[in-house]
């Protein structure tokens, strides 16, 4: 020791300053400190990190969560630093205070950290220390240790003898049963994982009659759990066991008086579908989705509609098309005349996907209807969503059947008084002037495309100018150059400075135009009063648009005070009776 | 003597003791006993530490009582001038024989835990708003570790605090030592790991969580939802609800915004959970109408599921009749079977399975019927009375004029007057029945109602709830008061 320090001054200084900032008063200090943790006990060595270290660590649980969440972290990956597998266990106390605090994501990083560090146990250690900790958690004095516990069960199951098995599933068994709602929850949450590592016989005979329990548990938030655990527990047993002891819960769930429980219900609906297997879904799942489309509370409905598509789909192929026929599509068109917009965009956001399944001929007889409805939907959202999801349709009728009822939607919303309205449909440009062709696009959308270009506000401006670009790349430089170069240009002699700029912005943006204007640009300046534009090489080799202000400036009196002043404008607006707000950003 | 007490007993209830100034003119810098001061995170947190007739100066109002479950603390927020939130521990000595009743409790004092600032006068800048640093409401949060955790809110802002105990404290620098002297680098020759060592307790009281920009009038009411996971905050108009860990977002439940405000009728006066469902609440009207909502139904709960109201007497019909019937307070009793309403002359019990009328009326001081026109002039008509529950639901209390405050056993159908004043705060002095003249000649133990001093009210009483200890708050006191035992 005494060799070693001699030389050790300048080597332990860092260390020494980290290990201090350990206890600063700066939080962010203490933070970076916890941060190098591992340096600081690779320095100290594995012995004296075990009897010094860690106990220090164990009773830091005062600091900051942004602190203790570190820790936790770290803790994770310590057990080389602490002498390998046969020493891990050291590293449980601390983690099991941090397991204890009141912050759900410390105690979820801490739960974290003790479950990769569980699988480094060997199974005596498992079973001596691990188990133990697994047991003082679950029966701890407040429901954080408790609910901590819960996600802990499952990675030690396997690993012990069928004694502690026992004890464990007991102990299980007893959280699912707490008092407190908050335990309750989180024992149904981990219910699913834990039936996964469970034998088979354990699972019928005791994880069951939990999860029926915790599925009619008088709290909401505990039942709608519940839901989750169904689709882990139902992917583990055959399918007539499926029928006898899950659907009882499912259906109940379905026609839960809680609409949080349903909505739950409509949120998983895919992943119960899978789960269940086909059979079941035909004869149950089939009517609990009808019935979920026609539930009173629209948060439900609204969830249900955005999974049409995907339940549909996820039918066995065969008799597919007469069940979307007679069960589903019938609720569907409800739901298109929904009173609440947000149940109609999510339907509107599907419903397309279901023409390829129900094939040309139902989808013009049945959908086309529908959706032609949804086009002339007051909410904009939904015609949006129809219009954005329209290629799935081209390819089972073709876009013509549409196109004569999409273009006044589409007009409709390009001049829509909401801007992030106008905004979104320009997005959708390049793909509907894909769809319906060169024609049809320079007939009736290219005067929409060229009108954005001057809207008033900048952001519709710019994807206006974006929207140039794609079109250009997809209908080919011959048409830019007929169609659109010559009302860019008719643009940049416009006395409107902002109708000048966008000008710059196309040719910016438009590479195929910007070789043909380079010149050009310079040319069709014609206001009296312009600088010159200066185009700069970029270091990667593009070029940069600049405007030569220097004779302007050269000729401009400079105002002390360009910006009123804000005590100014307050005096002025003392004695107003009507005080209105200008935007300055963005619009100049 | 005529007392109110539960399971049919008559209890007579004796001082136990006061907080609070004497008298109103005290300097208020007087302290007795131990004061500490500690700086923690930026706060200053004050430990007090009472002897036996230790008194407590400088904090004029006590706003609030609270008792948290069977845990012998108690919440009292000062309003005015400094605010502060007083966390008063008492020990309770739990019998250790319980077969033998006749032996007398121990009980403990209480004692000032801790003291900080929860809201400071703030400012806001859209509406030009002053935001007062009061408390409107506090409520204890269900405990989950060592630490106590409550929710305080002031007219706009609603805070999570936790208190908590500090006992240990790190010890060993390796490049200083413990009293901030630099050491020398070249002396460092072994690394030193700092060290946990014993230490007083220290009491902290750290704000975790804020839930504030919600709220667009002036919150009146915060309940904790018996999932423990959620809570509402109601406003005059509004009502939300909050996740507990989610502090940027909170769903409107209830809007009675009017779309011309010129509409506007009436204004939500309190709302509470129920106990132990989940998805109900109840939230009561300026009107006296109690609504109770289901959350199953719909996200959204402007449609009531069942309307409370008493169809009004034509008899007692006058200006004031609105003003009146405004509830100014709304419990649940412990089993959520029925819930208590106090309005400005009366309180109600109702039964939630019977929405015609309340099961229980009891007045409170229907003697100042007839002065209702100069409470009117004096604006004590607005005043809010709360009202609250005894341990097992048999006994209700509530607030009255002149320090009085009155119980109603609801088996043996009794009631008692009692007053909390400075004259009979002799320890284990026994409360006596107070009783105001109403109309007809004056007997000899009677008080007039013109001789009722108005500026001195309780607003604000608690009952623990396993125990008969009660706390009640004048205008400058916290009085506490418990059953007598042999």
């Amino acid at each position: 020791m005494a060799a070693s320090s001699a030389v050790g001054d300048d080597s332990l200084y860092p260390i020494a300053v980290l290990i201090d900032e350990l206890r600063n008063e700066d939080v962010q200090l203490r933070l970076n400190s916890i941060k190098k943790l591992s340096t600081i006990a690779l320095a100290l060595g594995v012995e004296r990190t075990r009897t010094e270290l860690l106990p220090f660590l164990t009773d830091t649980i005062y600091d900051e969560d942004e602190v203790l969440l570190a820790l936790a972290e770290q803790l994770g990956s310590f057990t080389a630093l602490v002498g390998g597998p046969a020493f891990v266990n050291c590293l449980l106390p601390p983690l099991e205070s941090l397991a204890t605090v009141e912050e759900t994501v410390v105690r979820d990083k801490a739960v974290e950290s003790l479950r990769v560090i569980s699988k480094e146990h060997s199974s005596p250690d498992l079973e001596r220390h691990f188990v133990p900790l697994v047991k003082r958690l679950a029966s701890g004095d407040w429901f954080t240790s408790r609910t901590s516990a819960c996600g802990l069960f499952s990675v030690c199951y396997q690993r012990v003898p069928n004694s502690v098995k026992a004890e464990l599933r007991l102990n299980f068994k007893n959280l699912c049963m707490d008092d407190t709602p908050m335990v309750r929850r989180a024992a149904a949450a981990k219910l699913g994982e834990f039936a996964k590592v469970l034998e088979l016989e354990h699972l019928k005979s005791e994880i069951i009659p939990m999860f029926t329990m915790l599925a009619s548990d008088e709290q909401d938030s505990v039942r709608l759990l519940a839901v989750e655990a169904c689709v882990s527990i139902a992917e583990l047993l055959k399918r007539e066991e499926v029928e006898k002891l899950v659907m009882p819960t499912l259906r109940q769930a379905v026609e839960d008086k809680s609409w949080r429980v349903r909505y739950m219900v409509a949120d998983k609906f895919i992943e119960l579908q899978k789960a269940i297997g086909p059979e079941i879904t035909k004869k149950d799942l089939v009517p609990a989705f009808q019935n979920l489309m026609k539930d009173c509370e629209a948060e439900v409905r609204a969830s249900t509609a955005s999974k049409v598509r995907d339940f549909c789909e996820n039918l066995p192929t065969d008799g597919r098309q007469q069940i979307i026929m007679t069960h589903i599509l019938p609720s569907v068109k409800e739901l298109v005349s929904d009173a609440n917009e947000h149940v109609k965009s999510a339907l509107a956001s599907v419903i397309m996907g279901l023409s390829p399944m129900l094939g040309k001929e139902n989808t013009v007889e049945h959908l086309l209807p529908l959706f032609l409805t949804q086009l002339k939907d007051e909410c904009p959202e939904v015609r949006l969503n129809i219009i954005s999801n329209l290629d799935c349709v081209n390819e089972v009728i073709g876009i013509r059947q549409l196109s004569q009822s999409l273009l006044p939607a589409i007009v409709e919303l390009a001049e829509d008084a909401k801007w992030r309205v106008r905004l979104a449909i320009i997005e959708y440009m390049p793909l509907l002037a894909g769809q319906l062709g060169v024609e049809f696009f320079n007939e009736k959308l290219n005067s929409i495309c060229m009108a954005w270009l001057v809207d008033h506000v900048f952001a519709v401006r710019e994807a206006a100018t974006n929207n140039l670009k794609k079109l250009t790349q997809k209908f080919g430089k011959i048409w830019a150059q007929n169609t659109i170069i010559p009302k860019v240009l008719a643009m940049s002699s416009n006395p409107n400075y902002l109708h000048r700029m966008t000008t710059l912005f196309c040719v910016n943006v438009n590479k195929e135009i910007e070789s043909m204007l380079t010149n050009g640009i310079i040319d069709v300046r014609c206001s009296q009063c312009c600088s010159p534009i200066v185009m700069v090489p970029k270091p990667e080799g593009t070029q940069r648009l600049c405007v030569d202000y220097r004779k302007v400036n050269a000729v401009t009196r400079t105002d002390s005070y360009p910006i009123p002043r804000l005590e100014d404008c307050i005096e002025k607006v003392g004695q107003s009776a009507l005080i209105s707000n200008f935007q300055t950003w963005k619009e100049h | 003597m005529a007392g109110v007490g539960s399971g049919g007993n008559d209890i007579q209830w004796c001082f136990s003791q006061v907080k609070g100034a004497i008298d109103d003119d005290v300097a208020e810098d007087f302290l007795y006993g131990k004061v500490v001061y500690q700086k923690i995170t930026n706060m200053e947190v004050k430990i007090l530490d009472f002897g036996s007739h230790g008194l407590l100066q400088g904090f004029k109002w006590i706003s609030k009582l609270m008792y948290w479950m069977n845990k012998l603390w108690l919440l009292v927020p000062w309003k005015v001038p400094v605010l502060l939130v007083l966390l008063v521990k008492g020990e309770m000595i739990e019998k250790p024989n319980k077969q033998n009743k006749s032996q007398p409790h121990c009980r403990g004092e209480y004692n000032v835990y801790s003291t900080f600032q929860s809201h400071e006068p703030e400012f806001d800048y859209l509406k030009s708003l002053e935001i007062e640093e009061k408390i409107n409401k506090i409520r204890w949060l269900p405990q989950q570790n060592a630490a106590q955790f409550l929710l305080s809110t002031n007219d706009k802002t609603i805070k999570l605090w936790k208190i908590s105990e500090r006992d240990k404290r790190p010890e060993g620098y390796n490049l200083k030592e413990e009293d901030g002297r630099y050491r020398d680098p070249a002396t460092v020759t072994t690394l030193k790991v700092p060290v946990f060592k014993p230490m007083d307790l220290m009491v902290e009281a750290s704000p975790r969580r804020i839930f504030a920009n919600a709220h667009t009038y002036h919150i009146n009411s915060i309940s904790v939802n018996s999932d423990y996971e959620t809570y509402l905050s109601a406003d005059d108009l509004r009502i939300n609800l909050w996740h507990l860990e989610i502090t940027d977002r909170s769903f409107n439940i209830v809007d009675i915004k009017p779309a011309n405000m010129e509409e506007l009728t009436e204004v939500i006066t309190a709302a509470e959970f129920h106990p132990n469902q989940c998805n109900t609440f109840v939230y009561s009207s300026s009107k006296g109408t109690i609504r109770l909502c289901d959350m199953r139904a719909a996200a959204l709960c402007d449609k009531h599921a069942k309307l409370f109201e008493e169809p009004e007497d034509p008899s007692n019909r006058s200006f004031f009749s609105e003003i009146i019937s405004s509830i100014s307070d709304v419990k649940f009793n412990h089993s959520g079977r029925y819930m208590m309403t106090r309005d400005y002359l009366s309180v109600k019990i109702w039964d939630l399975n019977m929405e015609s009328r309340p099961v229980e009326t009891y007045q409170v001081h229907e003697y100042l019927r007839s002065k209702l026109c100069s409470l009117y002039e004096n604006d004590c008509i607005f005043d809010k009375f709360e009202c609250c529950w005894n341990g097992c639901d048999s006994v209700v209390m509530t607030g009255s004029y002149n320090n009085f405050f009155r119980m109603f056993d609801r088996n043996t159908k009794r009631d008692i007057t009692l007053e909390a004043s400075r004259e009979n705060s002799k320890p284990r002095a026994i409360l006596k029945p107070r009783r105001v003249c109403s109309g007809g000649k004056r007997k000899k133990d009677e008080i007039s109602v013109d001789s009722l001093d108005f500026n001195k009210k309780i607003l604000h009483t608690a009952w623990h709830p396993k125990e008969n200890i009660i706390a009640v708050a004048t205008t400058n006191n916290l009085y506490i008061f418990q059953d007598k035992v042999n």
